[in-house]
């Protein structure tokens, strides 16, 4: 971990963040912070508020109270579809990808809110799968090729902060490795990511900085160079 | 002449004729039902009462402004659709939460409003409206007479029909709607402000019909519940073709219209019925009507 690290900003501040979908309260207190060019993991046991989390970024959520600031300004309490316009990119768990859309309808769907994002050639040379396959149906392409595109399709809107939910869930492992080289491509192109994993193996080889989230809250964060000294902490938080 | 079956062919033809007006009709009143019912998952029930409103809108603009059937055929819809958005803004959007069947009961009462409304003021008897003077007389085809201005509606509904196919199917616009129908959470998190597009959507699907309204001022009188005959046959149109499915409604509609002709040839006594028929053998064939997706 580079020293110098720590004079960058921080893009993505969370403190004291509460999320309830209706009666239910499922963050309770989530404090973390993401700095520009980084990759951060929250990882976690199913149901600890890792997705919640994103969800509550991206104001998918019923209430949240506390505080959630990209790049200074505070994002709860701002219309919801003004937060992506901000430059902030979400991929769901469940890739989103629509069925009633083509790939290349898929892949253009989200509008550009900043300039500086990826060009379509550039996103084909990242994805090389999705490259001919713009007329088929958005949801005839295999789970990795909808993992790419769901990717894909956040890189050309000139988002800077990508939040990336379980990307490798359900993929085998030659797609996984793919991924992984995206994944890495893209953090060398500059853009920050906020990665939930509960694969720690394939967190470890991308990411700077893990958050352990239990219980709707961030019980603690170790840098990715530490990871092999916390192995048994993380084990017993990971319950594996 | 040959006949057909002992049928002249005149009388045939007329009644295919009666049946393609018909389907247009029905075309284009499902189609925006099924628009709406993709994006809002709301079964508008005050759709008849808006394709009277437009047929009202025309003849009073008439009546009142001296603004003819051309006018109208461009202010009705806007009236309309704008009448749509007030009603989708200040009412509809409320209930999204809750279940489709509050949505229903809404437009259902505002229907009764609407029709209550104009029968009070004026009366059930209904108000001629003059065929515009460009589209008055009619062509001989040889095999049958064709009335100018059927020719007309039928061209006009066909048209806008697939012009609407063409925006929601192939273009950008229509990519961001298909796209919000299957999931409005997740093209709100791509930026887009989707109440507003539900409520455009609710306007176009009503201005659609108020653009009927005006296109059947001259078939039909202009009536107070000139509507409501019509909307039942046109939610079973829906029903076969598919909820929300925007080639079914269209394809259904014109099917249908004809299919009801060929019955009123040849078997008149169910005509009245075959639409009902039909869509009872397909609910039961294919639940999800004949273009629909299972959901």
């Amino acid at each position: 971990m580079p020293d110098g690290m720590h004079t960058k900003t921080a893009m993505l501040e969370i403190a004291d963040l509460h999320g309830y979908y209706g009666e239910s309260h499922v963050l309770h207190g989530v404090s973390l912070e993401v700095r520009q060019g980084e990759v951060v993991t929250l990882l976690g046991r199913n149901g600890a508020g890792k997705t919640s989390t994103m969800r509550a970024i991206m104001g998918i959520m019923g209430k949240r109270t506390g505080s959630i600031r990209f790049q200074g300004q505070e994002l709860i309490g701002m219309a919801q579809h003004r937060i992506p316009r901000l430059g902030i990119g979400y991929v769901p768990e469940e890739r989103g990808i629509f069925s009633s859309l083509s790939v290349d309808e898929n892949l253009t769907l989200p509008p550009v809110v900043k300039d500086g994002g990826m060009t379509v050639p550039q996103i084909y040379d990242l994805f090389p799968n999705l490259k001919g396959r713009g007329s088929t149906q958005g949801t005839r392409l295999s789970g990795g090729e909808q993992q790419m595109l769901a990717i894909a399709r956040i890189l050309r809107t000139g988002a800077t902060l990508i939040l990336l939910d379980e990307p490798t869930e359900g993929l085998a492992p030659v797609i996984i490795e793919q991924i992984g080289v995206a994944v890495r491509a893209l953090k060398a192109r500059g853009f920050t990511i906020v990665l939930v994993e509960q694969n720690f193996r394939f967190a470890a080889t991308i990411a700077d900085r893990h958050y352990v989230m239990e219980e709707g809250h961030v019980v603690d964060m170790i840098p990715n160079d530490q990871l092999e000294a916390n192995m048994d902490k993380l084990h017993t938080y990971l319950g594996v | 002449m040959v006949s057909l079956l002992g049928i002249p062919p005149q009388v045939l033809f007329g009644q295919l004729l009666l049946g393609l007006i018909n389907g247009s009709f029905y075309a284009l009143l499902s189609l925006g039902l099924a628009v709406i019912f993709g994006m809002l998952n709301v079964i508008n029930f005050a759709h008849g009462a808006l394709y009277m409103v437009g047929a009202f809108v025309a003849w009073l603009l008439l009546t009142y402004a001296g603004i003819g059937y051309w006018g109208a055929l461009v202010i009705a819809p806007v009236v309309v659709g704008l009448l749509g958005i007030l009603l989708e803004k200040t009412m509809l959007s409320r209930l999204y939460k809750l279940d489709h069947l509050y949505g229903l009961l809404l437009t259902f009462g505002l229907a009764l409003i609407l029709e209550g409304a104009f029968r009070h003021q004026y009366g059930v008897s209904g108000q001629p409206y003059p065929i515009p003077a460009a589209l008055q007389g009619g062509q001989n085809l040889g095999f049958m007479f064709l009335p100018n201005y059927r020719g007309w509606v039928v061209v006009a509904s066909l048209v806008i029909c697939f012009g609407t196919w063409f925006a929601i199917e192939r273009t950008k616009l229509g990519a961001y709607l298909r796209a919000a129908t299957e999931n409005p959470t997740l093209v709100q998190a791509f930026g887009i402000n989707v109440p507003v597009m539900v409520s455009l959507t609710y306007g176009f699907g009503v201005a659609l019909a108020g653009l009927a309204g005006v296109l059947a001022a001259p078939i039909y009188q202009v009536s107070p519940l000139m509507g409501t005959n019509l909307i039942i046959i046109v939610f079973a149109v829906v029903v076969i073709g598919g909820m929300g499915s925007i080639l079914g409604a269209i394809v259904t509609g014109l099917g249908l219209g004809l299919l009801e002709g060929l019955t009123k040839v040849f078997y008149p006594e169910a005509s009245n019925i075959v639409v009902f028929v039909v869509m009872a053998i397909v609910l039961l064939i294919k639940p999800a009507g004949l273009f629909g997706r299972e959901r």
